[in-house]
């Protein structure tokens, strides 16, 4: 089974990562009104339930993928 | 007759670099500076203990978020929480905030340009274990670098640290973008304390600056008090 987390800046906090990414895009001549860069993380999981794959990868996220204070993620559940 | 050297430890993660800068700088204050491997669980009979600057574990993931978990990492939250002196150095700052000794989080930098000068501070606690030598409201010439110095909270946690007295340092220009430009923050017992600057790389003129000195031997004074106290 795999799992695919997505973690993000919260919202509010400056990401000046997404600002380049964002000032970048206009100098190509797209209209771009945001950019956020945040990460992907993809995990095999040995486990066989998808409900309790997703549990225990939010219970990684909690305890080292993600830092609450900056960060929010989301768990997806693959396959 | 002199009285006995503090024994202070500095942790070594895989990846720190200014381990050795800081042993050699709190040696020549006159502690008794101990090399502590990351993986050592116990430490050593310290009286303090230093998380230095580098990139531990190669910074992966988020700065300090894998060192928080190394075996040397737990021994200092429990010295910390038996009132010992844990000051964290950039890198140790990131580790202390990750560990949640420390309030906040590190950032990259507004600029995002890895930023590498000398800075001038001005100490807003003297009151600490840490800053005793220095007077509140004094200027601190000390260098910085690092490329996640952003250190960040959010206001309303901001407001609640500055009632507390947890805003120890403050760059008098802006430096990383930090929230109200706080350079070095304390826990709420004032036994913890984390900076972005490098006091270990300012201890002799012939540096630039002496100005950490005054951190780095206000934190040995603390600790050969510590030391008198239990024994």
């Amino acid at each position: 089974m795999r799992a695919t987390v997505l973690v993000r800046p919260k919202s509010g906090i400056l990401d000046p990562q997404g600002d380049a990414v964002e000032t970048a895009l206009e100098h190509l001549g797209f209209s771009v009104s945001g950019a956020r860069v945040g990460k992907v993380i993809d995990l095999e999981l040995d486990a066989s339930d998808p409900a309790e794959a997703k549990a225990e990868v939010e219970k990684m996220c909690e305890q080292l993928l993600a830092n609450p204070l900056m960060e929010s993620y989301e768990v997806e559940i693959v396959g | 007759m002199a009285s006995p050297q503090p024994r202070i430890g500095v942790i070594t993660y895989p990846g720190s670099q200014d381990d050795r800068d800081a042993l050699w700088a709190l040696a020549a204050l006159d502690a008794e500076a101990v090399p502590v491997w990351h993986e050592e669980r116990e430490l050593p009979d310290l009286d303090a203990v230093v998380l230095p600057g580098g990139f531990s574990y190669g910074d992966h993931l988020r700065c300090g978020a894998i060192a928080r978990f190394s075996p040397a990492t737990a021994a200092a939250c429990e010295l910390a929480a038996d009132g010992g002196l844990v000051l964290g150095i950039c890198n140790g700052f990131q580790i202390l905030c990750e560990a949640g000794l420390l309030p906040g989080v590190l950032l990259r930098n507004e600029s995002l340009r890895f930023v590498c000068r000398d800075v001038r501070l001005t100490v807003e606690r003297d009151d600490l274990p840490f800053t005793a030598r220095c007077a509140q409201g004094q200027s601190l010439v000390i260098p910085v670098k690092h490329g996640d110095g952003r250190w960040f909270a959010p206001e309303d946690a901001y407001e609640e640290l500055a009632a507390n007295g947890q805003i120890v340092l403050r760059y008098d220009e802006a430096c990383n973008g930090s929230t109200h430009d706080v350079a070095g923050v304390c826990n709420e017992t004032g036994n913890v304390m984390g900076l972005m600057p490098h006091p270990e790389h300012a201890v002799d003129p012939l540096l630039g600056s002496d100005d950490g000195a005054l951190l780095l031997a206000s934190l040995v004074d603390a600790a050969r008090a510590r030391a008198a106290a239990l024994a």
